[in-house]
C-alpha cells in the first residue's frame, strides 16, 4: 500500500541531501511534498495539518545528525514521528474464561465477513479451537457466506437463518457457541452506516448481550476524508478495541491507519492482504513506518518465505547449490517454492531499493510457466544430465511443451550460466536468495 | 433516559455545527476575501475528498478569477465556487443509455464489496418498474455466497435469474444467461461480476473475456458497462477508474453508499480527468434509493 507516500518521501531526501543545515526554507519546501503526499494517502485533513506542525517543529533548526546528510536526517524525524504515531503491536486480549469473544463491526462492504473468516483461519493456524457466529439479518445470504468460509476451513459456524430478530439472533448463536468448548469466538455483524441510529442502537444492545472481549472495527484501506468520523461514531457508541485494515493488497495508501491511530489512540491489529484465507497477519508499526519510508519490508518477506518454502526441501536445495549440483529439476522446485511466495511484484516490492523503483515493472509470471513445462518434458535423465540434449531431444522437448526450440535453448543456456555462478559463490563461500539468479526471465 | 435524550440532542447539535463550519459557512458572513479566507475553502474540498490535485487547481481558479470579477464577499466566493463545480460535473451528466435490442446487455464490474450486487438489484427494480423483463447473470461465482445474495434481489424484484455452480466459469454463466433471454424476448441482462481489485491482471482480462462473451450476440453490446464506485472510498478511486476504463471501456460511473457522511467529492477528480458520464448515485438501502446523477444538487450536498 504506501507505495505512493513512500516514492514522495524518497523524493524529498533526494531534495533535502545538498542542504548544510535544516533551516525553515528547506523544511518547507520538503513538508509542502509530504502534505500532499499524506493527503494523496487519505490520511484526515486535520491529521495532515497537526502532523506537518509537530514535525516542522521538530526539524526547524536542528543539527544534521552526525553520519547522516541533512535527507536522511529528515527521513530518522519523521520515521520517530510515524512510530509514534502508529504507536505499538498490540496482541488480542484472551479471555480469563473462555471463550473469548471477538466482535467484528464496521460499514458495508468493508470485508467483515472475509475478514471473520481469515481471523479464524489464523488463530487455528495457531493452535486454538476457534468458531464463527452470524448476526447478520439483513444482507441477503450473508450468513451462507459466512459458513461457507468456516467450511473451507474446518471451523463451526453458528447460525440461524429463520430468526430474523438480531438479538434474539445474537442470544441463539452466543449460547449455542458458548457449548462448543472454544478458545475464541469471532461474532460477524451487519454492515451498517455510523449515523443510522436504530441500527448504531442495536450494536450496542449485540455489545451488551454478548460482552465481547474485543470489538475491532474493520476499516477498508481505501477510504476517504470520513473514515476517520465514521471510526469515531463507532468508538463513541460500541467503544472500539482495535481496528483491521482489509484490501491492503490493492494499491490503496491507507492513509486511514494514521488518522485512526492519531485521532482514536486505538490500536491496528491486524491487516488482510490479499483474497485468499491465509492473506492475513497481525500488524506491526514499525514495519508499516519503514515501509511508509521506503526502508522496505525485509521483515516481512523473511517471513513470508518462512512460511512458503519447505524447510527440508530448501536445506537440501541449499546443498546441492552450495555442491554446484544444481540441475533442471531444482531449478524447477526453485520457481515453484518462488510461486508459493504469491505474486512476484508484492515480493519485489518487499526488497529495500527495489520498492520505489518497482513501480512500472511487470514481472510475467507466464514465463515461470513455460519453463515448468518445458522442464515437465523432459526426461529425469535429461533433467539431471542436461548436456545429453542434442537437436532432436530439443525439438521432442519444444514439440511436448509447446514451446520452441529457443525457449528450449534460452533456458538450458540460463541454467548453465545459474550453474557457473553457483560455483562461484561456493568459491566465495557466499549464499544468496533466488532473487539474486542472474538472467531470469523477468 | 432523560439523560440519553438530552445526549442524543447534544450529538445532533454538535455533528450540525460541525457540519457547517465544515461547510464553509464562514464564506456567508465574510465581508472581505483574503489568503484565509481560500484555505477554508481548500481544506473544506479537501475534507470532501476533492484530492490535492483538483483542489489546488480550483482555488488558482478561485484566486484569478475572484480578481477578474472584482469579487467582494464569501457570499459571491462561494456562488463562484459552485458555479466552477458544476461546470466540471455537467460534462458527466449521463443517462442510462439502452439500445433496444433484445436484449441490452448491463455489465456491471468494480473492486470488492463496492456495492455491485446491491446495484443490480436496485437497477432490476427500477426498470421492471417501467415494465421491461429484466435477467439477472449471476456472474460472481468467487466470493461466497454471492450468487446466494443475487437469487435475494431476483425474488423481490421478480427478475429471472441465470445461475451456475460457485466456482464456474462467469464468461459460461453470462453465455447462458444472454442466449436465454435472447431466446425468450427479454428485454434486459444486468451481468453481476465478482469484485476484483484493478490491481489483479489475470481478473482483469477475465473482465475481457466476459464481453467478448456478450459481443458474440451483438456488436452493439453491453450497452453499458457500469463502474460501481464505492462513495466512502478516498483517492483510490481515481485510480479504480483509471485502470477499469483502460481495460474494459467503461461507459458509466455509478456511485455507491452517499448516505453517509461521505460526500463523494473524488468525482470531481475523476470528471476532470476521465469524463466517464455518472450515471446513478446510490444514496440509502431502499429500491428508490438508486437516483440520477444531478450535477447542482450534487455540488449542493458537496457544499453543505
Amino acid at each position: 500500500m504506501f507505495d505512493l507516500l513512500t516514492e514522495k518521501f524518497s523524493s524529498v531526501v533526494e531534495k533535502l541531501k545538498r542542504a548544510k543545515k535544516l533551516d525553515e526554507k528547506t523544511v518547507d519546501e520538503a513538508l509542502k511534498d509530504i502534505r500532499r503526499a499524506l493527503l494523496e494517502a487519505d490520511v484526515n485533513v486535520e491529521v495532515v495539518q497537526q502532523f506537518i506542525l509537530d514535525i516542522k517543529q521538530k526539524l526547524v533548526g536542528q543539527e544534521v545528525i552526525k553520519g547522516l546528510n541533512a535527507g536522511e536526517t529528515v527521513i530518522k524525524l519523521i520515521y520517530d514521528e510515524l512510530l509514534n504515531i502508529l504507536g505499538e503491536a498490540e496482541p488480542l486480549t484472551k479471555a480469563e474464561k473462555p471463550p473469548t469473544i471477538i466482535m467484528l463491526v464496521g460499514l458495508q462492504g468493508t470485508g467483515k465477513t472475509t475478514t471473520a473468516g481469515k481471523l479464524a483461519n489464523y488463530l487455528k493456524s495457531k493452535g486454538f479451537t476457534v468458531g464463527v457466529a452470524s448476526t447478520d439479518v439483513r444482507r441477503p445470504a450473508a450468513a451462507k457466506q459466512l459458513c461457507t468460509l468456516a467450511q473451507t476451513i474446518d471451523v463451526p459456524c453458528f447460525v440461524d437463518e429463520n430468526e430474523k430478530d438480531a438479538l434474539k439472533l445474537t442470544e441463539k448463536v452466543i449460547n449455542q457457541a458458548k457449548n462448543a468448548g472454544l478458545s475464541y469466538l469471532i461474532l460477524d455483524t451487519a454492515g451498517r452506516l455510523h449515523i443510522d441510529e436504530e441500527l448504531m442502537d442495536e450494536l450496542v444492545k449485540i455489545k451488551e448481550k454478548v460482552h465481547p472481549h474485543e470489538i475491532l472495527y474493520v476499516a477498508d484501506s481505501m477510504q476517504g476524508q470520513e473514515a476517520i468520523e465514521t471510526a469515531k461514531e463507532y468508538h463513541d457508541r460500541v467503544g472500539l478495541t482495535g481496528v483491521i485494515l482489509t484490501k491492503v493488497d490493492g494499491d490503496a495508501k491507507g492513509g486511514i491507519a494514521l488518522s485512526v491511530r492519531k485521532v482514536l489512540g486505538v490500536p491496528i491489529k491486524f491487516v488482510g492482504v490479499g483474497e485468499k484465507i491465509s492473506d492475513f497477519e497481525p500488524f506491526y508499526p514499525d514495519r508499516l513506518a519503514q515501509r511508509i519510508l521506503g526502508l522496505g519490508d525485509i521483515q516481512s518477506l523473511i517471513e513470508k518465505m518462512e512460511a512458503a518454502i519447505d524447510e527440508d526441501k530448501a536445506k537440501k536445495m541449499a546443498e546441492r547449490v552450495m555442491n554446484a549440483e544444481f540441475t533442471l529439476e531444482d531449478l524447477k522446485e526453485q520457481l515453484q517454492m518462488i510461486k508459493n511466495l504469491g505474486p512476484l511484484e508484492n515480493v519485489l516490492k518487499m526488497i529495500p531499493g527495489i520498492g520505489s523503483k518497482i513501480k512500472d515493472l511487470k514481472v510475467d509470471e507466464k514465463q515461470f510457466v513455460k519453463i515448468e513445462a518445458i522442464i515437465n518434458s523432459m526426461t529425469p535423465e535429461e533433467r539431471e544430465k542436461p548436456h545429453i540434449i542434442n537437436g532432436s531431444r530439443k525439438k521432442r522437448i519444444a514439440r511436448g511443451s509447446g514451446t520452441t526450440i529457443m525457449d528450449v535453448n534460452k533456458l538450458l543456456k540460463q541454467h548453465k550460466e545459474m550453474k557457473k555462478m553457483m560455483k562461484k559463490m561456493k568459491k566465495s563461500g557466499k549464499m544468496k536468495l533466488p532473487f539474486n539468479m542472474p538472467n531470469l526471465p523477468f | 433516559m432523560f439523560k440519553s435524550v438530552v445526549d442524543r440532542l447534544k450529538k445532533g447539535l454538535n455533528k450540525t455545527k460541525k457540519q457547517l463550519s465544515e461547510s464553509l459557512s464562514v464564506l456567508n458572513f465574510a465581508r472581505s476575501i483574503d489568503e484565509s479566507l481560500f484555505e477554508e475553502v481548500e481544506f473544506a474540498l479537501l475534507k470532501a475528498d476533492v484530492g490535492v490535485e483538483a483542489t489546488e487547481e480550483i482555488i488558482d481558479f478561485l484566486k484569478k478569477e475572484s480578481k477578474k470579477r472584482k469579487i467582494k464577499d464569501g457570499e459571491q466566493l462561494k456562488q463562484l465556487l459552485k458555479e466552477k463545480l458544476v461546470e466540471i460535473l455537467s460534462c458527466c451528466r449521463g443517462q442510462l443509455n439502452l439500445i433496444g435490442e433484445k436484449p441490452d446487455v448491463i455489465l456491471f464490474l468494480g473492486i470488492n464489496g463496492s456495492g455491485k450486487t446491491t446495484t443490480v438489484g436496485k437497477l432490476a427494480a427500477l426498470l421492471k418498474r417501467e415494465g421491461k423483463s429484466v435477467v439477472l447473470a449471476a456472474a460472481d461465482t468467487f466470493r461466497a455466497a454471492a450468487i446466494e445474495q443475487l437469487e435475494v434481489w431476483a425474488d423481490r424484484v421478480g427478475a429471472r435469474i441465470v445461475k451456475h455452480q460457485a466456482g464456474a466459469d462467469p464468461a459460461a454463466v453470462v453465455y447462458d444467461a444472454v442466449n436465454s433471454a435472447k431466446a425468450r424476448g427479454d428485454d434486459i441482462v444486468l451481468v453481476d461480476t465478482a469484485g476484483r481489485l484493478h490491481t489483479k491482471e489475470h481478473l482483469m482480462k477475465e473482465l475481457q473475456k466476459i464481453k467478448k462473451t456478450i459481443q458474440k450476440f451483438s456488436p452493439n453490446q453491453p450497452c453499458e458497462t457500469l463502474l460501481v464506485l464505492d462513495g466512502t472510498i478516498g483517492q483510490n478511486s481515481i485510480k479504480q477508474a483509471e485502470v477499469f476504463k483502460q481495460a474494459t471501456d467503461v461507459t458509466g460511473i455509478v456511485i455507491t453508499k452517499l448516505d453517509g457522511t461521505a460526500k463523494g467529492g473524488v468525482l470531481i477528480p475523476i470528471c476532470q480527468k476521465l469524463k466517464i458520464p455518472i450515471k446513478f448515485i446510490g444514496v440509502g438501502e431502499d429500491i428508490e434509493d438508486l437516483q440520477p446523477f444531478d450535477p447542482e444538487n450534487f455540488v449542493e450536498a458537496l457544499l453543505g
